[in-house]
């Protein structure tokens, strides 16, 4: 493979390298060559990204692709396909599938699939739990040797503390992140949305936030006990986000990421009974979303992660109590990321951009987020201003859950290029 | 097309005094019989309840045919729900009938305003889940109406399970637009203080003394323990702190009005000898109930007539 393709005239932004100039970008068989100015394009593909940002290619480290078991919602291609359409390089999927991924076996199904099928990176997040039943654990080892990256029991947290210390212990020693969905089950059992006004005055029954804060505040002091590195998956609540933030002052391995949609809507923002704002952890208070904002602008909260969860129309038609949790997410995470915080100016750009690259690069320790020269050219081209309107018909996912239809957005993602191959490209702008 | 109705929440003030006058003309002088009406005549009903219910669909019904309407009532029980046939699916099956009017009872908080999003036809809320029940707050208002002179400035005691309670929930949104005062009285656990943020003019106690001291009208809530996710008070107190005896009448203003939506737990939220007595007036409820369906159901099927009633 020859093939040389130069990106020209963009705002070249890599966090890793502390990078933001004007710059060209050359990429020859399938990695990054050189960054520089006024590369020779002769005999090269060009793609002119004037007014734009070109950037380490982003990474969703929290995705459904519903395959094996539910590929009726999604699949590992359909799923990669959105996430490219989004602009995500590479994606991390949650183990809830059906068998859920607690072996090697199952492992490695995903990974030849994805080797198959999918245009971006697959990285499998393993079991905790065996069936994430929450009674014994998986084979975290052989699981890690197989490939995945971390570990959760992503929707069906663990409620036994002394499993998840154990879990912690093994995490610890093989050097990967345990993942945890913070959700006492008994205090949010029954729970459809936020528990406040907006879910008494709706008779919808409430998760209370406590729901979430009494799990963090455990599983922060069980990283303490074993040193472990934790990640609090789509943090949602303000007393959560202050308690990373202080198990960061206190120099624990502790990190934590938040959805676009927990910082673009708040519970009052529902249209009543419409399940494409039914998730967990519930949309909340708009102090929640301010302190989730706040918690991203100053690091308290590490990575955005879009927790992209298909689920096919007739499941969301029904009555809203019945209908299952969760949106799909990876189209709209830029655009709603710029809206929320690079165009208030909450972020600078070069922090925007870590967001979705060396943070989730480091807490799973890929090797991925950075166009150092000689790594594996996998980029993200995004535009700042270009308006655009939403429209989830187009989407390459098989699901069209979403709260953000129609919904107008500035900027958004240009181009996706995986190992040197533009695997997507906006056509319609 | 009118729409139906969902909610006493999204009604204006108007909207209630337009029903409540209406279903003034529709009670029966005392001890003379029902007038029958042709307004609604060619217009078809379909009575759908997902839950069980006896008074409701029945009033419905009653109000449906005293307007000259066809009514079919429909038990859709959840069992034959979860044999497959999504809601969505049963309503269209019923929608390509094209019945003028949809009365639906159903568990689940929401579900009529869901549908209504995607079926044409109007749908009127007999009940959804721990959300509204819109007829009965109408009824309620109408039964204080046949006694007082307004419900301004009225004191209301609502007591019982209010975290699960429509009836309570339809009747606060309606009471508060007439600036009534309400006081809230249940467990603990059973009230949550988000209610006071609900509407304007709510308070809460824990304590029934309290919420009876003064009050123009006592309603009690049926003990909903099929909506509860856990026993939130031992079964055995429930009667002792929250069950309305006659020691508590005293309490409370004179000539008061002692009300419950039915059907009635005798011994579990109120003894017999206040349910029976001279201050209740629960079987006027019941019967109200017929006058503010039919006025309702007039306002959803046949607009004009309730403006040139007027």
């Amino acid at each position: 493979m020859s093939g040389r393709l130069i990106i020209k005239n963009g705002r070249v932004v890599d966090p890793s390298q502390q990078l933001d100039a004007v710059l060209d970008l050359a990429i020859q068989d399938g990695v990054i060559r050189l960054c520089g100015r006024n590369i020779d394009a002769s005999g090269s593909e060009v793609f002119d990204a004037s007014d734009m940002v070109v950037a380490p290619g982003f990474i969703d480290m929290h995705v459904h692709l519903r395959e094996p078991g539910f590929e009726y919602a999604e699949t590992i291609e359909s799923g990669s396909r959105a996430a490219a359409a989004g602009g995500f390089t590479s994606i991390c999927c949650m183990p809830n599938t059906q068998p859920v991924n607690d072996s090697p076996t199952v492992t490695s199904y995903i990974i030849e699939r994805a080797r198959r099928h999918a245009i971006v990176n697959v990285y499998p997040i393993g079991a905790i739990t065996k069936g994430s039943a929450g009674e014994e654990l998986a084979q975290i080892t052989s699981m890690t040797h197989a490939g995945i990256v971390a570990i959760s029991d992503d929707g069906r947290p663990v409620m036994n503390a002394r499993l998840v210390r154990r879990a912690m212990e093994f995490a610890k020693s093989l050097n990967i992140p345990l993942i945890e969905h913070c959700e006492d089950l008994h205090l949010s059992a029954g729970g459809d949305m936020h528990e406040g006004v907006e879910s008494v005055r709706l008779g919808l029954h409430g998760i209370p936030r406590a729901s979430e804060d009494v799990m963090v505040a455990r599983d922060i002091l069980l990283a303490e006990l074993t040193g472990a590195r934790y990640h609090v998956a789509h943090i949602s609540s303000k007393n959560a986000v202050e308690m990373v933030a202080f198990a960061k002052s206190r120099g624990l391995a502790v990190t934590a990421e938040a959805t676009p949609h927990h910082f673009a809507l708040a519970d009052r923002d529902m249209r009543p009974y419409d399940s494409n704002y039914k998730m967990k952890p519930p949309l909340r208070e708009p102090q929640d979303v301010e302190a989730v904002t706040r918690g991203l602008a100053s690091g308290a909260i590490d990575a955005v992660a879009t927790d992209h969860a298909p689920h096919p129309g007739d499941e969301k038609m029904q009555e809203f109590e019945r209908c299952p949790f969760g949106i799909i997410g990876l189209e709209t995470a830029i655009p709603l990321t710029l809206e929320r915080l690079l165009h208030p100016g909450l972020v600078s750009l070069t922090r925007f951009v870590s967001m979705f690259t060396e943070k989730p690069a480091t807490i799973l320790s890929l090797d991925k987020g950075t166009l150092k020269t000689g790594v594996a050219a996998d980029v993200t081209i995004f535009d700042l201003n270009q308006p655009w309107t939403y429209d989830v018909n187009k989407s390459p996912s098989k699901s069209r859950n979403t709260p953000f239809q129609g919904k107008a957005f500035k900027g958004g993602a240009v181009a996706t290029i995986v190992g040197g191959k533009m695997v997507w490209r906006r056509d319609d702008w | 097309m009118r729409a139906g109705l969902l909610g006493i929440e999204e009604l204006s003030r108007n909207d209630i005094d337009v029903i409540l006058a209406r279903s003034h003309d529709f009670q029966p002088p005392p001890q003379q019989p029902f007038k029958r009406f042709e307004t609604l005549k060619g217009k078809t009903v379909v009575n759908l309840f997902f839950e069980a219910s006896t008074r409701t669909r029945t009033s419905f019904e009653i109000a449906a045919k005293r307007l000259g309407a066809d009514i079919i009532s429909i038990t859709a029980t959840s069992s034959s729900v979860s044999k497959g046939e999504s809601l969505v699916d049963t309503l269209n099956t019923l929608g390509a009938m094209r019945p003028d009017a949809i009365v639906m009872r159903h568990s689940a908080s929401g579900a009529p305003h869901f549908l209504s999003r995607y079926l044409p036809i109007p749908i009127v809320n007999a009940g959804d889940g721990t959300h509204e029940h819109p007829t009965q707050a109408l009824l309620d208002a109408r039964t204080i109406l046949d006694r007082r002179q307004s419900l301004e400035q009225l004191r209301i005691a609502i007591i019982g399970d209010i975290a699960h309670s429509r009836v309570a929930r339809s009747n606060v949104y309606l009471l508060s637009k007439y600036s009534a005062q309400m006081v809230l009285c249940g467990p603990a656990s059973l009230l949550p203080c988000e209610l006071k943020s609900i509407a304007p003019g709510v308070e809460l106690t824990t304590n029934m003394r309290q919420a009876i001291e003064g009050a123009d009208v006592i309603m009690m809530l049926r003990v909903q323990l099929e909506r509860q996710h856990e026993s939130p008070i031992p079964a055995n107190e429930y009667f002792q702190f929250y069950g309305l005896r006659p020691e508590h009448i005293s309490l409370a203003n004179q000539n008061v009005i002692v009300m419950h939506p039915g059907p009635i737990n005798r011994g579990r939220e109120i003894s017999s000898e206040v349910a029976d007595s001279q201050r209740s007036a629960i079987l006027n409820q019941v019967e109200n109930g017929i006058a503010v369906r039919m006025a309702v159901l007039e306002r959803v099927l046949a607009p004009h007539t309730e403006a040139k009633a007027q």
